[in-house]
């Protein structure tokens, strides 16, 4: 045990202070400390992925990233990509494609996949392979997974250039 | 009115009944982040619970010293199995008839085992006050191969031995030696030795199904709340079969079981994982009881991977005898199943191997003998079902791989030799060699579909091309065609010859209609991504004409839903689904004398009709099912109980037989041991078909947890019994990356005694993937001398079966 430090991150929008140990993981902050639920822990290994959050933009596995390097971080979780009323593309497409069973990986997958599909926005199945290699799921398959992401792409972008 | 105008068509698709690809009701909670998983549950002053576990495979226990953790901040109580031991449970029952130290008791048996329990504020003082514990172990030879357990004078399981140092019978019979656990037999041996003894040709050979995991996302785990003020235990968790598991809990802890309420919420993925009872149940229970607050026990993945639920570990040795046409004429399979320290297999009472006995695969084989040998080893307790029923998997790899060897051994095409020994739709329900009753089937007409949707002939040519190239330094890579046509066996089971801890595998149905014409069903069964939810209630407005957009499904609170025994073994649809269509079909035989009644004719003189009664000869004249519902509740209908609710406890008759016909296409790189799976078909014969959406899910899965097994994924040991794959880091998980694109295909061949027919399917592509994956890789290597090589096929095994074969240069 190691003396508490005062740390503020923002997540979901909402700026959020607190006293923690450093070595607190930035998935135990969310998940005990602020009851966002949506991660998940499916290793802590950094090797499944049920955990992606975004943090400053970014992609990342918060099971093995330390509440401490997280400090004055912006964080969007699954929670903060859509509303009930006003669900993001991506989660209207996994319900769509049955991209999803157990529902454990999910939230992880559609928070990737929202950063994918702004790095990539219109990938190719292969790019879409890759681009999720980094997030496992034991039920699907994959296939409907790449299928919701295509889906979804395809209506952001449609969505954008009707905007345009 | 707007049922006048709506025509039949349009009435029939609002329901979303049976064969509708229905969307699923689960996903708006679990695509927003909101699903509800037992690691989401925070109660008020919850604690947490954790093992500090054994560095060693076997060892004695000298001495368990906890005062230092004891000081540790955050610890709160460190427990060991003497604090156990006064309550009678330190040990436990396993569901084969075994038991198991619930903490170490004198010595450990496995790497990982549990030793104390550390009950504590959060998990980072779980972390520091494990740390703290300190166990003197005195180690112990390590015995980690069943062979040479079977000749060791070294003795595992102490417990065991009568006071004379003699070996009393086991739960399934006598036992041979002090590491034996049983010896079970199916079929006629005699008659069988003699088939081969006098065949014309016999194809003979020794494999290994290796252990592996299932590995669902979401690990084991529970929270134990005991209210000390009103008496009542309330368990949440990870449980395949919530039931069962307040039974279990309620014999061993001696709480009554109305006092015990038992709640599985969503859970990330079973596989069979969830299926047994852990020492991290009974010890939160006990914490939980001790200190009168929640306690939440939440395994890591390396205790997930090292402790719950291993599968397979069979090492097989077949015999299979055929006439010089290629008729099969019996066949003899002798194995030696490692069950590691506890024998914990979740498997029927009497089927101490589950159902092995299956494994004369889809073929008329006359004459067939099995006999299973269960070993003690320092592995670590499980042989689960992984997506799988009951031993079905090693079965249909045994039979699969079998016959690619007796083909070689003929020199005849594999796929040829299948069919000339199917099992003939006429021959329905078939009776086979070792014991079960085969419901329905129409292998040929499912096999010629396969291999004409992937033009079979034009892809050997292209492999024998590939095999000149080769020779002729053209290509580095082999071609290979897995082939594989399998029968599964699920749905278990009949009560008569099925049972769990003596609970009978029946499983249930209740249903509630709504004065509005909405409902809600519960069942014994607990999705854990199957989407029960969708299914269910499309079987339901089938049967009682109600919108499945207005049925409710819960399952998995044992305070509200009709005992059953859970999901695993495709047992959810194959038995609870025929509950809820007997259930239903209840509902409809009330609801007609209501319709009747109020139509001022004789019962007999209406009909059910999609969503309503009509008068028979006069479809004007009708009453809707949602009409009905209030009538049975705002209205005093002479000779009939108010309300319509019904509950159907089923039975099953048999088990259910789904099959398919699996084609795999691989290209093999000889210099990196990397196989491609250029093409993977799935022909699935799964009986009448609930939602095609979902059954398509479900293969895909399936296949993908098959790829894992037959390409790389292991439980492997070291000789002292270290796990070497604890971690995701070296237990395989394919990827996004390494997965193909399945096609999907089906015929439909409906189970003759489920009363809709179906006969369930998501563990079928699992059953069937896993020989047709690796038959591919071992087919590759054919043309060069190969007949068998062991899974996982790795890169690396891969590349040492063609440096063995001699391929590079
Ligand atoms: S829990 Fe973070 S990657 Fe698995
Ligand atoms: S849906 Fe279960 S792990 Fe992906």
């Amino acid at each position: 045990m190691s003396k508490k430090q005062h740390y503020k991150i923002t997540v979901n929008g909402k700026e959020e202070e607190f006293l923690a140990e450093p070595r607190e993981l930035l998935i135990h902050t969310l998940r005990e400390r602020l009851k966002i639920t949506g991660p998940h822990i499916g290793c802590e290994t950094s090797h499944c992925g049920a955990c992606t959050v975004t943090v400053n933009g970014k992609s990342v596995k918060s099971c093995t990233v330390f509440v401490a390097q997280a400090d004055g971080t912006e964080i969007t979780t699954i929670e903060g990509i859509g509303s009930p009323d006003a669900l993001h593309p991506l989660q209207e497409a996994f319900k769509e494609h049955h991209g999803l069973q157990c529902g454990f990986c999910t939230p992880g997958m559609i928070i990737r996949a929202s950063k994918l599909l702004e790095e990539i926005p219109n990938p190719s199945e292969e790019e879409i392979r890759f681009g999720m290699a980094g997030n496992i799921c034991r039920c699907t398959g994959y296939q409907n997974i790449v299928k919701s992401i295509q889906a979804a792409a395809a209506e952001m972008n449609s969505a954008k250039e009707a905007a345009e | 009115m707007k049922d006048e105008v709506e025509s039949r068509e349009d009435r029939v698709a609002g329901l979303k009944g049976m064969g509708c690809s229905r969307k699923r009701v689960e996903d708006a909670r679990f695509t927003q982040g909101k699903g509800n998983y037992v690691d989401d549950l925070k109660l008020d002053g919850m604690l947490f619970g954790d093992f500090v576990r054994s560095p060693y495979a076997h060892a004695r226990i000298v001495n368990i010293d906890t005062e230092a953790a004891l000081k540790v901040p955050g610890v709160l109580a460190v427990l060991t199995a003497k604090d156990l031991e006064p309550l009678g449970l330190h040990w436990m029952p396993t569901l084969a008839g075994d038991k198991q130290m619930v903490l170490a008791d004198g010595k450990v048996l496995f790497q990982g085992q549990e030793v104390a329990y550390v009950v504590v504020q959060d998990r980072y003082a779980a972390a520091d006050g494990i740390e703290a514990v300190e166990v003197d172990y005195e180690e112990l030879p390590v015995l980690v191969n069943p062979f040479e357990a079977l000749k060791s004078d070294v003795v595992l399981r102490e417990d065991l031995l009568a006071e004379d140092g003699s070996i009393p019978d086991g739960a399934h019979g006598p036992r041979k030696h002090h590491n034996h656990i049983f010896t079970w037999e199916a079929g006629d041996k005699d008659p069988t030795l003699e088939v081969i003894d006098n065949a014309d040709v016999v194809a003979e050979e020794t494999m290994y199904y290796h252990r592996t995991h299932p590995c669902p996302l979401e690990t084991c785990g529970c929270v134990a709340s005991m209210d000390k003020v009103n008496g009542k235990l309330t368990l949440w968790g990870t449980f395949q079969a919530p039931h069962a598991i307040r039974t279990v809990v309620s014999l061993i802890s001696g709480i009554e079981e109305h006092n015990i309420r038992v709640i599985s919420p969503d859970i990330g993925g079973g596989f069979g994982n969830k299926v047994g009872a852990y020492p991290g149940y009974v010890c939160s229970v006990v914490a939980s009881i001790v200190t009168g607050k929640p306690v939440k026990w939440i395994e890591d993945r390396m205790d997930n991977l090292m402790t719950t639920a291993f599968a397979r570990d069979y090492h097989m040795t077949g015999r299979i005898a055929a006439t010089k046409e290629g008729k099969i004429t019996g066949v003899h399979c002798s194995v030696t199943a490692d069950h590691g320290g506890f024998d914990a297999c979740a498997d029927p009472t009497k089927f101490p191997a589950g159902f092995m006995n299956i494994c004369t695969g889809s073929y008329d084989i006359p004459t067939a003998y099995l006999e299973v040998d269960g070993v003690y080893t320092n592995k670590a307790p499980g042989g689960v079902s992984y997506r799988c029923s009951f031993r079905v998997t090693e079965a249909v790899y045994f039979i699969e791989r079998m016959i690619e060897v007796l083909a070689i051994k003929l020199n005849m095409d594999a796929a040829e030799l299948r069919r000339i020994n199917f099992i003939k739709k006429e021959q329905f329900p078939y009776q086979a060699a070792l014991g079960w009753e085969y419901d329905s089937g129409d292998y040929h007409t499912a096999w010629d579909k396969a291999l004409k949707a992937v033009d079979y002939d034009g892809l050997r040519a292209e492999q024998a091309q590939r095999v000149e190239d080769f020779k002729a330094g053209k290509t580095r890579k082999l071609m290979g065609i897995g082939l594989t046509f399998f029968t599964e066996i699920v749905g278990a089971g009949p009560v008569k010859n099925c049972d769990i801890l003596g609970l009978g595998m029946f499983d249930s149905c209740e249903i509630r209609i709504h004065p509005t014409g909405s409902a809600i069903a519960r069942l014994g069964t607990i999705s854990q991504g199957q989407g029960h939810a969708t299914t269910f209630a499309q079987i339901l407005a089938s049967e009682i004409g109600l919108p499945a957009d207005s049925i409710t499904i819960e399952e998995g609170d044992t305070d509200t839903a009709p005992y059953g025994l859970g999901t695993y073994g495709s047992r959810s649809t194959p038995v609870a689904g025929a509950a809820t269509a007997m259930a239903g079909r209840k509902i409809r035989a009330k609801a007609q004398m209501i319709a009747a009644y109020l139509l001022e004719v004789h019962d007999d003189d209406v009909e059910f009709d999609v969503d309503r009664f009509a008068v028979k000869g006069a479809p004007e004249k009708f009453k809707t099912m949602n009409e009905i519902a209030f009538a049975a509740y705002n209205q005093a209908i002479p000779g009939i109980e108010p309300g319509l609710e019904a509950v159907s406890y089923y039975d099953p008759p048999n088990m259910t037989y789904p099959f398919g016909a699996y084609v795999c296409v691989m290209d093999i790189d000889v210099d990196t041991g990397v196989p491609v799976i250029r093409r993977f078909y799935a022909l699935d014969d799964c009986g009448t078909r609930i939602n095609p959406m979902i059954i398509e899910g479900q293969v895909h899965g399936g296949l993908t947890e098959a790829l894992a097994v037959a390409l790389g994924q292991e439980i492997a040991y070291d000789d002292m019994g270290n796990v070497k794959t604890g971690t995701l880091m070296d237990f395989f998980l394919p990827t996004a990356w390494e997965v193909p694109n399945y096609e999907t295909d089906h015929t439909v061949t409906p189970s003759p005694h489920h009363p809709i027919g179906a006969k369930g399917v998501g563990e079928s592509p699992h059953v069937g993937g896993v020989p047709c994956f690796s038959n591919a890789v071992q087919d590759a290597f054919r043309p060069f001398g190969n007949t068998h090589t062991n899974m996982p096929h790795d890169h690396w095994r891969i590349w040492k079966t063609a440096n063995e074969l001699g391929l590079h240069g």
